[in-house]
């Protein structure tokens, strides 16, 4: 007759911790940026270099970013604005990377050009830092 | 085992030959390189034969010696023999055939200057490399007179492949060499003085040079390149080195100019055809002929060149030209944007 909530709450506290474990076990998935339809993150950090971003902006353990013109982008998937401007949105990102003056007209930040793909693969790169 | 190692070291010093760089002495272009190379490979053979020479006496010594009390020391006067053979005849002969080697092999004063050589005066600078055609440098027919101007440019000299090249090395500052390992041995550039180095290029190629004096700060950043082209693609080279700066292709870039050419740039820099006539600094009248910026510190890419124009301190701490953070956002993408039509 009598209920047996011991193992009921051991069960519930195991699965919780269970789950906690998982999560340690997979820590991109737990912290990935925002997704970048199409972005490639490999892609996006070997267009990063070619273009030269690394002229102006640095990352950490990145042997070829270490300017300091523009803000360092170590921990850009954590920033909540783009340029000042605009929320950090992934569409808001590639049109960023693909035209920075028709965000902020003055902007330094040069128009390199970039075709729509490589700037999705910038952008998916960028996220993963943070 | 020990020995087998010391043996097989002469099996293994020809796989050094395989694996040469852009820099590398061994992998030469040019009969002068060749015969540095060659003077390389007899003085490194020479070196083994007497290391091993060297090693068979000793394991002897050890042998004929281990009987006896192995710290004792033989002061018998029968081994001078070995002191004044080992110790002075055989060195006197080893250095007397290197320095006739030498001699024979790198000790030549160059041809008399011919009329038909393409002379180059190359003057090395805190932290760059100035390159200057002679007027009328054109081709083998001495062409380029009437073509008038002065081509003038920094960092890549570009050659016409198989013909001599005459440069005339001088310096505006310090002591600087010039050094192409591929292609020549190195030639010192010195104050008021002018030194003559003859150049050739068997192959087209882009052959990396270095200033091999220590001269300063910046001396690992004064990096230079050889490029060596057909004689038609020289030529096409030459004659659109000649021309003047390319107008301005947009607004943006019109306003660049004006940022440029009436701005602090012009008191350094040489634009030709505008009112930038400066002379400290590398000449831009074609800068973007060029494919590094800083004499090979960072690529000439657009990015690059916006990054250098206002942080120039930060790639190359030290060098004349300064970080100039004055510009404003708007003011950087025109120079930039006119910079980048300077081809």
């Amino acid at each position: 007759m009598r209920a047996h909530p011991a193992p009921v709450g051991c069960f519930a506290l195991l699965g919780a911790l269970a789950t906690i474990a998982l999560g340690a076990c997979e820590p991109g998935a737990a912290e990935a940026g925002p997704l970048v339809p199409g972005g490639d993150v490999e892609r996006g950090r070997a267009a990063f270099v070619a273009l030269g971003c690394g002229a102006c902006h640095a990352v950490d353990g990145v042997r070829e970013a270490r300017g300091r013109v523009g803000p360092p982008l170590s921990d850009f998937g954590l920033r909540t604005m783009i340029a000042g401007e605009v929320p950090n949105t992934p569409a808001n990102l590639v049109r960023w990377l693909r035209d920075p003056q028709a965000i902020e007209p003055t902007t330094a930040m040069p128009n390199l050009g970039v075709d729509e793909q490589t700037a999705r693969d910038v952008a998916a790169y960028l996220y993963t830092r943070r | 085992m020990r020995r087998l190692a010391l043996l097989a070291l002469p099996l293994v010093l020809p796989l050094v030959a395989a694996c040469h760089g852009p820099m590398s002495t061994l992998g030469t272009a040019s009969a002068p390189a060749d015969r540095v190379a060659r003077l390389g490979w007899f003085m490194i053979w020479l070196s083994v034969a007497i290391f091993a020479l060297v090693c068979v006496l000793l394991v002897l010594a050890v042998r004929h010696h281990r009987a006896r009390d192995p710290l004792a020391v033989d002061l018998a006067p029968r081994s001078k023999g070995w002191v004044v053979w080992g110790g002075a005849v055989m060195p006197g002969a080893v250095l007397g055939a290197i320095f006739v080697v030498a001699l024979v092999g790198l000790g030549r004063f160059p041809a008399p200057p011919d009329d038909r050589d393409l002379v180059v005066h190359v003057t090395g600078h805190r932290w760059w490399w100035e390159i200057r055609y002679e007027g009328g440098a054109g081709g083998a027919d001495g062409a380029g007179g009437a073509g008038g101007g002065p081509v003038v440019t920094a960092n890549e000299l570009h050659v016409p492949v198989g013909r001599t090249v005459r440069l005339l090395l001088t310096t505006d500052d310090v002591i600087h060499s010039f050094w192409v390992p591929r292609l020549q041995g190195k030639m010192d550039l010195n104050p008021g003085h002018v030194n003559d180095l003859r150049l050739s290029a068997e192959r087209p190629g882009r052959y990396m040079g270095r200033c091999a004096e220590y001269c300063g700060l910046q001396h690992a950043h004064m990096a230079f390149a050889v490029v060596a082209e057909p004689p038609a693609a020289f030529q096409r080279w030459l004659a659109a080195e000649r021309g003047g700066a390319r107008e301005p292709a947009d607004s943006l870039a019109r306003a660049g100019r004006t940022l440029v050419t009436a701005g602090v740039c012009a008191s350094c820099h040489t634009i030709r055809g505008t009112p930038a006539r400066g002379t400290i600094g590398p000449d831009l009248t074609h800068l973007m002929s060029r494919q590094t910026l800083a004499a090979g510190t960072i690529p000439n890419t657009p990015g690059y060149l916006e990054a250098w124009v206002t942080d120039a301190q930060a790639f190359k701490p030290g060098a004349l030209m300064p970080s100039l953070p004055h510009f404003d956002g708007a003011e950087l993408r025109a120079i930039t944007r006119y910079l980048e039509g300077l081809r």
